[in-house]
């Protein structure tokens, strides 16, 4: 497990105006990094239901409170974000989008795919009413 | 393994293929989740302590896992360089090492639980 000396860093980013396809492109891996995290959340909770009612009750109780809802909302909106930007990185590695006018569409698409399943997913199924305090 | 081209090409087509498994893996436990009639303990474990089920729970957690550490890895690979790299990179493979054996010690226990 050598550390890749030999290979370059990212050039540093301040050195570059901000562009609207860099912000897209940044959001994927601040999104992904958030869901990493919260992988561990799923993990943590299947333990807990694997455990019994009451460490499942304490569990439940936990996910309810105000700042893991929040957690569960940042969580839930990461995933559609990942998602969308996710399929435009494979239609990428396929060789298709790369003119700047294409990146810059598919980079809006993405972020308004986002949103509206986020929103989709708040009005439209149980998530939202969980995520708002319902019992 | 973060040596030579072959690995990075592995790497790199491996990154893929769990990206594209999570798609329908990560809708199927959203919907699932969403669908069960109430989330108490009963409920919850009588869902996952089917088989089928307890192996899609258990291939999400491993495909999440292995997608977030190559994820990881490479954002590793961009930004940090030198001692500091092994050093992340051995605490984030210890983590997801340890989350992968809390995943199986969990699916072992709901999978007994549903047997008895």
């Amino acid at each position: 497990m050598r550390p890749p000396t030999a290979r370059p860093l990212s050039p540093h980013l301040q050195v570059y105006r901000l562009l609207f396809t860099m912000v897209v492109s940044m959001m994927h891996r601040v999104s992904g990094l958030f869901l990493s995290v919260c992988s561990f959340l799923y993990v943590g909770w299947l333990v807990a239901v694997s455990q019994g009612p009451d460490a499942f009750a304490r569990t439940t109780r936990f996910f309810s409170s105000l700042p893991m809802r929040i957690v569960l909302a940042l969580a839930l909106a990461a995933f559609w974000y990942h998602l969308f930007a996710g399929l435009r990185h494979l239609f990428w590695d396929s060789g298709i989008g790369f003119g700047k006018s294409t990146a810059r569409r598919s980079g809006a698409v993405v972020l308004a795919g986002a949103a509206l399943a986020f929103a989709a997913t708040l009005l439209l199924t149980p998530a939202g009413r969980f995520l708002a305090g319902a019992p | 393994m973060s040596a030579g081209s072959s690995s990075a090409s592995r790497h790199w087509r491996n990154q893929r293929l769990t990206a594209l498994a999570l798609v329908p893996l990560t809708f199927w436990f959203l919907a699932a989740l969403l669908r069960q009639p109430a989330l108490d303990h009963a409920t919850v474990s009588g869902w996952l302590a089917r088989p089928l089920q307890a192996l899609l729970a258990t291939l999400f957690g491993a495909a999440l896992l292995w997608h977030s550490l190559q994820g990881i890895q490479v954002v590793l690979e961009d930004y940090v360089g030198g001692r500091l790299h092994t050093v992340w990179l051995t605490i984030a493979r210890l983590l997801h090492l340890f989350g992968a054996g809390a995943l199986g010690f969990a699916v072992i226990m709901l999978l007994r639980s549903g047997a008895a």
